[in-house]
């Protein structure tokens, strides 16, 4: 947190007079022009025509990046605590699981998934006759897969640096009461990790939201591949992409606002 | 040696002669590292300008280098990247009409480097802001005592007592570039991970060129994270380590 309100807080005077700078003011006129020109002088009629598609797009990218966020997020507890104090191979194995997606671009692991795994599924009659062929046979299953592995391995790197960081002193202090294994790990252990990451947190939400567009290239029909459609078919280059754009700022400052919410909710005295 | 592996392994697509794959892959494989090298170097140099900009600079000037940074780093990388690329490439159109020429092809190889050199410049800028405010105010107001010009003071004082503190984030960023450049797919360019995706769709053979080219992106995130171990460990001579 106190890193939060040093950059915060004005180092000189002149800045702490806030918005109402007259450089500011014309920053803030030049703004207003902009978007007005954009708004009067572009073509929006098309809004009203996609509106039921925009807002299930929107949703649905919601819906991947929460989603992947929390499967992911467990995905990497599991990860941390391995890498911290699991036996030395699997520690060894999800050290370097963590490598390997961190490693390789995101659009990749998504269309490896997507077509060399899918391809591979539609081999086997056996899975074609299964239950979870007709989930299988659809995009988002691979869009969310991926979009959770990458989230754990990020995530699961600043868990195993979290882990690694509870002080010693505690957790001696939580065995010094006769805390089994499992209660220690539960009382003690996650939940100090988890407040250690947590500012890390809302960048990799931050970042997992604008990963989010890429599943759109396997035909997943987020917020970006709703806008595609409008471009094919409205012939118009600039008007989709620039919603777009806006909307992903207006959910990033949101992001970041809720994060900010909790995390002055939780007491640090570090 | 190559090619009796290939045949070995039963990778005959990945063979460099035309039957094979290889030689496309190969030839995408460099045509990443290109943008990600030269993306880079443009983040640099326009992260170097924001920082100072950031911290020295006039009112208007920090303001204007803050709304690139914000909106740059809001925004997907993948929505940037159309934008600037259909709206650089239309801009760039549109002033040479007005001055009379015809309109050119814009190289996408150049293209991509700068629209990724713009992303990439707002997160080095903030990489760079940080390092530098580690600096102790004394060493710079010791080189401004002795009467050394701004750029001297850059030159000499500034940027190699920052390094140590900017490298484990210019080495984050680096991998950023390079697994960034995988986005220009989108746009059309044949980088590595376009050029595996043709491969494997005109041979049906998807796992083999999706794991061929994910190897290479490792290649390339292993020999780098030698590659900025040892650069940390000469910049960082003379500082004692984390206790």
């Amino acid at each position: 947190m106190t890193i939060a309100t040093e950059t915060v807080t004005p180092n000189t005077d002149a800045e702490r007079q806030g918005i109402f700078r007259p450089h500011r003011i014309v920053l803030a006129l030049i703004a207003v022009a902009l978007v007005v020109y954009i708004v009067y002088s572009m073509r929006w009629d098309w809004i009203a025509d996609y509106q039921g598609q925009l807002i299930a797009g929107l949703w649905r990218t919601l819906g991947m990046l929460f989603s992947s966020a929390i499967v992911g997020f467990f995905f990497a507890i599991l990860l941390g605590v391995v890498q911290v104090t699991g036996p030395r191979p699997l520690a060894w194995l999800a050290n370097a699981f963590c490598s390997v997606i961190r490693g390789t671009p995101l659009l990749l692991q998504l269309w490896l998934l997507y077509y060399g795994v899918g391809s591979l599924f539609a081999q086997y009659p056996e899975i074609r006759q299964s239950f979870l062929w007709p989930y299988l046979r659809q995009a988002w299953p691979y869009g969310f897969a991926a979009l959770t592995i990458s989230f754990a391995a990020y995530e699961g790197e600043v868990m195993r640096g979290a882990f690694a960081g509870v002080p010693r002193g505690e957790l001696e202090a939580a065995r010094a009461y006769g805390m089994g294994p499992i209660t220690m790990f539960r009382r003690i252990w996650l939940p100090r990790a988890v407040q250690r990451a947590l500012p890390t947190l809302n960048g990799e939400t931050v970042l997992q939201l604008k990963a989010t567009p890429l599943v759109a290239t396997i035909t997943v029909v987020d917020l970006y591949g709703v806008i595609s459609k409008v471009r094919q078919s409205t012939f118009l280059t600039y008007e989709p992409l620039l919603l777009l754009a806006a909307v992903y700022m207006i959910l990033t400052a949101l992001l970041v606002l809720v994060f900010r919410y909790f995390e002055n909710r939780i007491p640090t005295k570090l | 040696m190559y090619e009796a592996f290939l045949d070995a392994a039963n990778l005959g697509v990945l063979s460099l002669e035309p039957p094979g794959w290889g030689a496309v892959l190969l030839r995408g494989f460099v045509a990443s590292l290109e943008i990600a090298f030269g993306s880079y170097a443009l983040g640099l140099l326009i992260g170097l300008m924001g920082a100072t900009g950031k911290l020295y600079g006039g009112e208007v000037a920090r303001d204007l280098w803050e709304i690139y940074t914000t909106v740059v780093r809001a925004v997907p990388e993948l929505v940037l990247i159309l934008l600037l690329y259909y709206a650089g490439t239309d801009g760039i159109n549109k002033l040479l009409a007005l001055w009379g020429y015809d309109p050119v092809d814009i190289n996408g190889l150049l293209a991509g480097i700068i629209v990724l050199g713009i992303v990439q410049g707002a997160y080095s800028t903030e990489v760079f802001r940080g390092a530098i405010k580690a600096i102790p105010s004394g060493q710079i107001e010791a080189a401004k005592a002795y009467g050394m010009p701004s750029f001297m003071i850059l030159r000499r004082i500034t940027i190699p007592a920052m390094l140590p503190h900017a490298l484990p984030g210019l080495a984050n960023l680096w991998m950023i570039a390079t697994k960034d450049t995988a986005l220009l797919a989108v746009v059309g360019f044949t980088e590595l991970t376009l050029a595996t995706r043709q491969a494997a769709g005109a041979t049906k053979a998807y796992m083999t060129f999706f794991l061929a080219a994910g190897l290479l992106y490792l290649l390339v995130s292993f020999v780098s994270g030698i590659v900025f171990k040892i650069l940390e460990r000469r910049y960082r001579r003379g500082i004692a380590g984390p206790a």
